[in-house]
C-alpha cells in the first residue's frame, strides 16, 4: 500500500525550477489510436475484422490471418501481470530524473501482451486492470492498476504523473459569478485544491451565491476581466507563478445566428468573452504553466476549457455562439500543442445546454451545472483530454462520427 | 474683448489666479459603465490594449488601441442620444455649437441629503431654496448637482441592488422647469447617468434625458471634485470629441473657478 502524498512545502528559493522533460514522442499514425482511447478515458485495442484476433501493438495487418481490417475497438481492461521491472538508471532524462520508476509484462484476458507503466500496487502474477493514459508528452502508454482500488491509489507517484489530479495544486477558475464557476470551485475543493483563485470581473455588479462564495475557506476572490488584456495580465503578475490548473468558465451564451441579429455589438462581445478571453489567459498564464510542469507534487498540469458542444456543428438557434465556441475549440488545441513540451494537458469539456437561465427556452435535457463541475473534477484525476458531459453532447459526438451532414442538416431544421 | 483681456485671463490661469479644476474621473477599464437589461445592446466597456512599449512591436515607441462606448468614463450627452433630441438641428457632438463647449455654471449642493437617501431626487423647491441665497440661476449655464457621489468605492457609487440602481437625481418637474424656466444649458451630475438610478419609474421615464435633449441641451455625468467649486462663479470648458454623428463621448471636463494670487 502506498503512503498519501503530502502537502508540498513551500518552494526553496535558492533552488531552480526544474525544467520539464518529455518522454519519447513519436509514434505511428495507427498508434494515434490509443491516443484518441486515452483522450477520451477509453481501452481500445485493434481486433481484425474476420477473424477477431485483438492485437498489440498497434500494426497494419493481423498476426493471426494477415487481414488489413484492424479497427480500433473498446476491449476489455483485465489481465494478469507476468513480471515487473524496476528501472534504478534509465538511459532517458525523463525517466532518469523520476526512477525508480516500474514498468511490467501484462497478459491480456483477451490475448495480447502489454509493456506497461504500474501502478505500486500491482503485484506480480497479480489481476490488473488496464487503462491508456496521456504520459507528460501527450502520448498514449498502457497503464496497469490493481483489481481493486487500494487506498490513496490517486497518491501513486506514476499515476499522479499521468494526471492532473487537483490534490495539493493551486487552481484558478477564471469566473466565480456563473453558477458554473460557482460548483466547479465547490469540487475543486472537494477533490482537495490547497487553494482555489476565483475571478470576478466588474466587482462593483453584485452577483447571486457571492456571499457564500466569500465564505468559502481556501478560495481566494480575485479581480479579473478576461475581456479586459490588462486585467489578466495583472492577476498573471501577482498568481501566474503558482496556478497550477486553469479552469476558463468564461460563459458568455446568447441565442441567435446572423440574419435576425442587428448589427455586430452581440457577435463582438462573444468574441471578446470568448475568444479573445482564451487568448488573453492563455498568453498571460501559459508561458509560466508550460515552464512549470515539472515542479514537484504541485507542478503546473492542466488546462480545463468548458466548450458548447456546439462547437463541433453549428446549431443556428444559437448560431453565432456556437461559432464562437468553433473559434475557442481551434485555440485550444494550439494550445495543447504548445503547452505540450511542458507536459501540461488542456482538458476541453463539451457540455450539450446547460441548464442556466440563457437557456431557459431551451426543452431538456439541460446539464446541470454541477455535472460540469464533477466532469472537471472526474477529468482530472483520470488524466483524460476530451470529455463529453450530458446526453446531447453524447449523442452529437456519436452522430457526428456516424454522419456529419446529417447532424448539420438535422441541427439546422 | 480685446486681447489684452484674453491675455489677462491667460495669465490668470498661468498664474493661479485662476484655478483648473479637474471634474474627470481617469477613463479605465474598472470604471463602472451604466447597466442595461442584457437583452438590450451593452455599452462596450473601455479597453486598453498595448500597441506597443518600447518592445520588438515598436522599439522606440508606446501606443495603445482604445474601445469604449460613447457613454464610459466621464461622459457629454448630446441631445440626438435621446429619442425626444432626435430631429433637432446640430444635435450631436460633431455639430454642436462651440460657444456651449465654455459656459458657467451654478452648483447645487445636496451632499448631505444624498448621503442620507440614495434616491433623493432634486426638486423645484430644492433649486429654489438654493435660488434664494445664491440668486436666480442665469440662462446658458450648466447646472451641477453636488452629491459627493464621486467619492465612494465602484460599489456604493453603482449601488445596484435586484431592484435597479439606486443613485440620486432629477425629479421630473425640476427638469423641465430647469430647461423651460432657467434656460439652462446643461446638467450635469457626479454619477453614473443624468438620471437617478430609479428614473425609469419616474413620468416621464427618464426626465433628465427626456428634458435636457428634447430641449437641445446637454449632459454631463460621473463628474468629481465638484465639492472644489463655488456655487456660482465656476466656467466649465466641455469639448467632447468630434465623433461623426456621435451621441457623446467621454471628454475631459474642466472647471476655472477664482482662485489665490
Amino acid at each position: 500500500m502506498i503512503e498519501p502524498i503530502a502537502k508540498p512545502r513551500r518552494k526553496n528559493p535558492l533552488q531552480r525550477t526544474r525544467l520539464p522533460t518529455s518522454p519519447a514522442r513519436a509514434r505511428s499514425r495507427a498508434s494515434h489510436g490509443f491516443t484518441r482511447a486515452a483522450a477520451e478515458g477509453r481501452f481500445m485495442l485493434q481486433r481484425c475484422g474476420a477473424c477477431g484476433t485483438f492485437c498489440y501493438p498497434a500494426r497494419d495487418a493481423c498476426l493471426a490471418c494477415l487481414s488489413a481490417e484492424l479497427a480500433f475497438t473498446d476491449a476489455p481492461r483485465r489481465g494478469t501481470l507476468l513480471s515487473e521491472t524496476t528501472l534504478h538508471v534509465p538511459a532517458d532524462v525523463h525517466f532518469r530524473e523520476r526512477a525508480p520508476w516500474r514498468i511490467g509484462l501484462v497478459a491480456m484476458e483477451c490475448g495480447p501482451t502489454l509493456v506497461t507503466h504500474l501502478h505500486a500496487d500491482c503485484e506480480e502474477g497479480g489481476p490488473v486492470v488496464m487503462s491508456f493514459q496521456l504520459d507528460k508528452s501527450g502520448q498514449a502508454v498502457a497503464f496497469a492498476h490493481p483489481e481493486r482500488e487500494p487506498p490513496n491509489m490517486t497518491d501513486d507517484r506514476q499515476w499522479r504523473e499521468m494526471t492532473a489530479d487537483p490534490k495539493f495544486r493551486r487552481v484558478l477558475v477564471t469566473n466565480g459569478r456563473s453558477i458554473v464557476g460557482q460548483e466547479v470551485v465547490a469540487a475543486l475543493k472537494t477533490a482537495g485544491a490547497s487553494i482555489v483563485f476565483v475571478g470576478v470581473a466588474e466587482p462593483w455588479k453584485p452577483f447571486r451565491g457571492e456571499d457564500a462564495l466569500r465564505a468559502m475557506a481556501g478560495v481566494e476572490i480575485v479581480p479579473l476581466d478576461i475581456g479586459d488584456e490588462k486585467s489578466v495580465a495583472d492577476l498573471a503578475a501577482d498568481i501566474g507563478g503558482k496556478v497550477d490548473i486553469l479552469v476558463n468558465t468564461t460563459e458568455h451564451v446568447r441565442a441567435g445566428g446572423l440574419l435576425d441579429r442587428q448589427g455586430t455589438s452581440v457577435v463582438r462581445d462573444e468574441i471578446d468573452q470568448s475568444y479573445l478571453g482564451f487568448v488573453h489567459l492563455a498568453q498571460a498564464f501559459g508561458p509560466a504553466m508550460r515552464m512549470r510542469g515539472s515542479d514537484g507534487v504541485n507542478s503546473a498540469a492542466a488546462w480545463v476549457n468548458i466548450l458548447s458542444v456546439y462547437a463541433l456543428a453549428n446549431w443556428p438557434v444559437f448560431g453565432a455562439y456556437s461559432a464562437s465556441q468553433a473559434a475557442c475549440l481551434s485555440l485550444s488545441h494550439c494550445l495543447r500543442a504548445e503547452l505540450r513540451p511542458g507536459g501540461v494537458k488542456v482538458v476541453n469539456v463539451f457540455t450539450g445546454p446547460l441548464d442556466i437561465e440563457w437557456f431557459q427556452t431551451v426543452p431538456p435535457p439541460k446539464v446541470a451545472p454541477r455535472a460540469v463541475a464533477n466532469a472537471i473534477v472526474s477529468a482530472l484525476r483520470r488524466g483524460v483530454e476530451d470529455v463529453f458531459v450530458g446526453d446531447v453532447a453524447e449523442d452529437i459526438r456519436q452522430r457526428l462520427a456516424a454522419n456529419p451532414k446529417a447532424v448539420e442538416r438535422e441541427l439546422g431544421a | 474683448m480685446d486681447s489684452n483681456s484674453l491675455m489677462q485671463f491667460a495669465g490668470a490661469v498661468a498664474s493661479g489666479a485662476v484655478r483648473v479644476v479637474d471634474l474627470t474621473f481617469t477613463l479605465s477599464p474598472d470604471f463602472p459603465v451604466i447597466v442595461l437589461p442584457p437583452e438590450f445592446g451593452q455599452a462596450a466597456p473601455v479597453r486598453i490594449q498595448q500597441i506597443s512599449r518600447y518592445d520588438a512591436n515598436g522599439p522606440a515607441w508606446y501606443w495603445n488601441n482604445l474601445t469604449f462606448g460613447e457613454h464610459t468614463g466621464t461622459h457629454f450627452d448630446a441631445p440626438i442620444h435621446w429619442f425626444t433630441g432626435k430631429d433637432l438641428p446640430n444635435n450631436a457632438v460633431d455639430t454642436l455649437p462651440l460657444r456651449d463647449m465654455i459656459a458657467p455654471a451654478c452648483v447645487i449642493d445636496c451632499s448631505a441629503q444624498a448621503a442620507k437617501d440614495a434616491d433623493f431626487l432634486l426638486t423645484i423647491p430644492v433649486v429654489e431654496g438654493w435660488e434664494k441665497s445664491h440668486g436666480r440661476i442665469p440662462e446658458r449655464h450648466w447646472v451641477l448637482l453636488r452629491t459627493d457621489w464621486s467619492k465612494k468605492g465602484w460599489r456604493d457609487y453603482a449601488n445596484l441592488k435586484d431592484d435597479g440602481a439606486h443613485t440620486p437625481g432629477p425629479d421630473a418637474a425640476v427638469m423641465r422647469w430647469l430647461v423651460e424656466e432657467r434656460g439652462v444649458i446643461g446638467f450635469g451630475t457626479e454619477t453614473i447617468g443624468t438620471d437617478a438610478g430609479q428614473a425609469g419609474h419616474l413620468d416621464p421615464p427618464y426626465p433628465a434625458h427626456h428634458f435636457l435633449h428634447g430641449g437641445g441641451r446637454y449632459g454631463l455625468q460621473c463628474l468629481c471634485n465638484l465639492d472644489q467649486l463655488p456655487p456660482t462663479g465656476a466656467v466649465i470648458v466641455a469639448a467632447p470629441l468630434k465623433i461623426q454623428n456621435g451621441s457623446g463621448s467621454p471628454l475631459r471636463v474642466l472647471a476655472l473657478v477664482p482662485g489665490q494670487g
